[in-house]
């Protein structure tokens, strides 16, 4: 600190006062002075490795994506339903008719309501939050009020429609007072009238969904009974165009953020994301499930969607990925069919077929509640080092490490082997015939079997 | 001046309007509007000077410049560019992201260094005179008290002579006589902690990780103690230590023994990682480097050798004196190693090329070295300690400081974060003044001086929670980020080998069993040998199919050279 002349010699010694150093008081947090020179942190690469390491270990320690269950349905979840204003309200339809409204913080029924004589095959909320659409097998189209009835007051709804056929599907207009259903044809219904204003039908098919585009609001994409996907114009007297696949599609859902893609839950156990000017080929097939896939859902930021299976799980696969990231079980949850995710991104629901809907985190080993900033801040530096060592053997073993059924398990060895074996006859076949009469075909270009315009 | 600013503003406005931005849908309802403000803001910021309130612009306009040395200092070594493949747009993206992240981090750890409170310190005498000639009196009365302070001896004549050892933070000291006498002092306040006899004798002294506990290499096992002097281990796995280092990133202790082992033993669960039979003797001269945890020994045949615990063989052997090696150094970069050897020479080498860089001859030669952490080396020849400053880069002629103690010099430490040098002699211990000898700036994350014992405790967890594995040491402690190139059969060579049995293998055909008799011992060998026969047919053709190939190429190589022959010569039509 001071330099000192004595015969003309200039000395300085280190000579730090504690006081700089040290906090003042004990309320004040601690001093630490720090210096970046790489050479005072040695090894940075190998501990920057075992932290990631070790976050990635916890992460897997902290994993418990079950948050709660709402029961008090009387019969299977048909189909769900998101509020298009509040986070907090979710609507489901059961199989006996039932419609409830429920309060997911306070994970209770707020509502109740018999809505249809048998199942509730698809409902929607109007995209102002007002009143909701149902339909049912009773075939009829109903609308309801979003604010429950004052004291004494029936449940009435506001309008019903009285349709010919059954009803398997509805999606309401995302901007206009629109909405279309599905069943033995496409309708597109003004809310003021009682009959539809287009219909559209290609070939005699039934139909089980029916979605509008997000962006392009005009467009419409359904699935037919036919194993075809078929899309519309709703100004346009025609449908657009469809793609024949060699399995049933049960439902499809738009990715919010790229809405010129789409993906669909498949029967044949996969699921198929497409890009819908270029329909002759899927851009990614996502395998995983062992069974029928129900239903899809994307989540807000278009980067990852959930689906639901026949097998009794949900999985999460990112829209890039062919495999999932991530799969949700319990011993209790039976097939699953219907799956959402909200749309503040954090949480995915479920309803299956005990009568149960399942409240799941997205990401399943993320605290939930309020993070102090310092809390945050290591949350953000874990992050960035799993992203960063996630290719490291031992660190990828851990992360993609999934627990699962034994009957699971055994059914996707078993998937695996056939896979095997139909790989290896279709090799066999190209060994034994005339050299280019058997091409190798991808596995994307085999569920696609015609689009036709 | 005012003017001029708002000018500038306003043309920057005008030529946004004028850029024509393709059409998008997302903002069609700006179509036409005045830009938002925020935009406004941004572009000011992007394309004029900022103007202050007063209207006067600002003389020093973007960020302040860096020093590109400043900056040179924070690169991180990278031994091969990474190159993806021209299609792989994805690893493209990821990897330019990161240049620019950690460049962003480079420059930002520059800036930041300008900010550091501490200046190192220096000595400098008369314009003829040498600083070797001032004496630690001298300096002791010229700096602060509490520097001067720092400047003692400590008379210790019935059980010396001493080793001693500094923390990493450099608080507290440790001192063990070669007759039994362990004392631990927090040498800054004079305090001591403990002081025990171990009734033995003593042959080296270390710190572990924190001040609560040290290890004493006594006369047959090696002891644990807790600061307060009390016995906690006697490890008698490890016997006849001589030398020891502690590696503390990876919570190793690291001894050499008069038996020719180098032992591993690790700290924080207590087990032995690795015992190495060096087979070269009793291993007295030992150090670390810790850059890469690499311990390097000096064997009395003049060679050093370089060891890591994952390796039953020594990873180098270098060749540095004539007579045996007395003493070894490596700098705290990890650069250079400085060796002593009965030879009488000093010889500084470059560890990472492994080029010997400098030779000093020393009349006396040097047994005990050290190094400091700005890189001034400390060298003890007889009972006469030697500083030297930059040894490696200028040719040294007459050392930076000297000073003559009262017995044969028997350890040299220089403690970090401080000027000062601590030697152990036959008379005890001597704490010498070295300005310039410490790192001035202390990382409080790291080794902080002035911690309290809460923050020792959460620091010791975090450590501990940071362990390095010993299998990730190596001479390249980057290694870890290097692709692996390994290829497919390598790869299934080392599967099988952690294994123990080849996974892809062909199972052995086993004939299933038969009824009705046909599983007689004939029917099942001769089952046994279609099968066989199928394999061969596939082995066979393959063969065949390549021999065949082998011999179109032969003919169709000899056909172009008789071809290539014909037209060369221009008279071989008269040739007979």
């Amino acid at each position: 600190m001071f330099f000192h002349f004595i015969d003309t010699m200039k000395v300085k010694v280190l000579s730090r006062n504690p006081d700089d150093f040290v906090r003042e008081t004990k309320l004040d947090i601690q001093r630490v002075p720090r210096n970046y020179d790489p050479t005072l942190h040695p090894f940075e690469l190998s501990r920057e490795y075992t932290r990631a390491l070790n976050a990635t270990k916890l992460e897997r320690v902290f994993a418990k994506p079950f948050v709660a269950s709402l029961d008090g349905h009387r019969d299977g979840v048909n189909c769900m339903a998101k509020h298009t204003k509040s986070l907090s309200t979710l609507l489901s339809g059961s199989c006996d008719g039932q419609v409830k409204v429920w309060n997911l913080t306070k994970h209770e029924c707020v509502r109740t309501l018999q809505a249809h004589e048998s199942f509730v095959r698809g409902m929607v909320v109007r995209y102002c939050g007002t009143s909701f659409f149902t339909v049912g097998e009773d075939k009829t189209i109903k609308q309801w009020k979003m604010e429950a009835p004052g004291y004494g007051e029936e449940e009435e709804p506001l309008k019903t429609i009285l349709g010919k056929t059954v009803f398997t599907g509805v999606d309401h207009h995302w901007k206009d007072g629109v909405f279309a259903t599905c069943g033995q044809q496409v309708d597109i219904w003004d809310e003021q009238r009682s009959s539809p204003i287009r219909s559209f039908t290609w070939g005699v098919d039934s139909f089980s969904s029916v979605r509008f585009n997000p962006v392009q609001t005009e467009l419409l994409g359904s699935c037919a009974s036919d194993r075809s996907i078929v899309l519309y114009d709703m100004r346009e007297a025609a449908p657009l165009k469809k793609v024949i696949m060699t399995m049933r599609t049960n439902t499809l859902s738009w990715n919010p953020m790229e809405a010129y893609y789409f993906t669909c839950a498949n029967e044949d156990y996969n699921l198929y994301t497409y890009d819908m000017r270029f329909l002759d080929r899927p851009i990614v097939v996502h395998t995983d499930h062992v069974s029928a896939v129900l239903d899809v859902d994307y989540s807000p930021t278009g980067q990852e969607f959930v689906s639901a299976s026949f097998d009794k799980t949900i999985r999460i696969f990112r829209k890039d990925g062919s495999n999932s990231r991530e799969v949700y079980h319990t011993k209790r949850m039976q097939h699953v069919i219907c799956v959402k995710w909200s749309s503040d991104s954090k949480y995915i629901l479920s309803g299956s077929d005990e009568m149960n809907i399942r409240l799941w985190k997205a990401s399943a080993s993320e605290k939930l509640g309020v993070l102090v900033p310092r809390e945050r801040q290591a949350v953000n530096y874990n992050q960035k080092l799993k992203e960063k060592f996630q290719h490291f053997p031992q660190i990828r073993r851990i992360a993609r490490h999934r627990h699962l059924p034994k009957l699971i398990y055994r059914q996707t060895k078993e998937l695996n082997i056939m896979k095997e074996a139909r790989r290896r006859k279709e090799r066999n076949v190209r060994k034994h015939s005339k050299p280019g009469s058997v091409p190798p075909v991808s596995e994307k270009d085999k569920p696609v079997v015609a689009v036709v315009q | 001046m005012a003017s001029a600013g708002e000018a500038t503003v306003k043309k920057a406005h005008v030529g946004k309007k004028e850029k024509k931005r393709p059409a998008r849908y997302w903002l069609k309802a700006q179509h036409g509007e005045k830009p938002t403000k925020k935009r406004k803001r941004e572009g000011q910021r992007e394309d004029a000077p900022k103007s202050s309130i007063s209207g006067k612009a600002d003389p020093f306009p973007g960020p302040a410049p860096v020093r590109q040395d400043r900056v040179q200092r924070f690169k991180r070594e990278r031994s091969k560019k990474l190159k993806p493949h021209r299609n792989n747009l994805k690893l493209k993206r990821i990897i330019t992201g990161t240049k620019k992240d950690s460049e962003m981090a480079q420059e930002h750890a520059a800036r930041v260094d300008v900010l550091l409170p501490e200046e190192p310190g220096f000595l400098e005498g008369d314009e003829d005179e040498d600083t070797c000639t001032i004496s630690q009196e001298d300096i002791a009365e010229a700096v602060d008290i509490t520097s001067g302070a720092k400047y003692f001896n400590l008379k210790l004549s019935q059980f010396g002579p001493y080793r001693l050892d500094y923390n990493k933070t450099g608080r507290h000291l440790l001192l063990g006589g070669r007759r039994g006498h362990v004392a631990c002092i927090d040498w800054q306040t004079k305090q001591l902690m403990c002081e025990i006899n171990v009734m033995e004798s003593v042959n080296d002294v270390k710190w572990l990780h924190t001040e609560a506990m040290y290890a004493v290499a006594q006369k047959k096992w090696l002891y644990i103690y807790d600061s307060k002097g009390i016995e906690l281990h006697c490890i008698r796995k490890f016997n006849d230590v001589l030398r020891m280092q502690f590696l503390p990133y990876h919570f190793l202790l690291a001894t050499a023994s008069a038996t020719g082992f180098l032992q591993y033993l690790d700290v924080s669960v207590g087990k032995e990682v690795a015992a190495i039979c060096t087979k070269s003797g009793r291993l007295d001269v030992m150090c670390q480097n810790s850059q890469n945890a690499i311990i390097h020994l000096g064997h009395p045949n003049g060679t050093v050798t370089l060891w890591s615990p994952n390796q039953k063989e020594a990873l180098v052997k270098l060749l540095c004196h004539q007579g045996g090696v007395r003493s070894v150094a490596v700098d705290k970069t990890g650069t250079y190693m400085v060796t002593s050897g009965m030879d009488k020479k000093m010889k500084v080498y470059d560890i990472r090329a492994f080029k010997p860089l400098k030779s000093y001859f020393l009349p006396a030669g040097a047994s005990c070295l050290s190094l400091s952490q700005r890189g001034l080396l400390s060298a003890a020849t007889g009972d006469v300690v030697q500083v030297y400053r930059d040894v490696w880069s200028t040719p040294v002629t007459k050392p930076y400081m000297a000073h003559r103690v009262r017995g044969a010099v028997w350890g040299l430490h220089f403690c970090p974060f401080e000027d000062v040098l601590g030697v152990g002699h036959g008379e005890g211990f001597t704490s010498m003044l070295i300005p310039g000898a410490g790192e001035p700036n202390f990382d409080g994350f790291d080794a902080n001086p002035f911690r309290s014992a809460k923050q020792r405790q959460e620091w010791e967890v975090k450590a501990l929670l940071e362990k390095i594995q010993p299998e990730l040491i190596s001479l390249d402690p980057n290694q870890l980020g290097y692709v692996d190139r390994a290829n497919m059969a390598q790869r299934h060579q080392d599967r099988v080998e952690a294994l123990g049995y080849d996974p892809l293998a062909k199972e052995k055909f086993v004939p299933r069993f038969k009824k009705k008799g046909r599983s007689s011992a004939g029917a099942v060998e001769r089952r046994k040998k279609k099968v066989a026969h199928e394999d061969q047919r596939d082995v066979i053709k393959e063969a065949v199919e390549k021999k065949l190939k082998d011999e179109r190429k032969r003919v169709q190589q000899k056909k172009q050279k008789t071809a290539l022959s014909e037209k060369s010569a221009a008279l071989d039509r008269f040739r007979k």
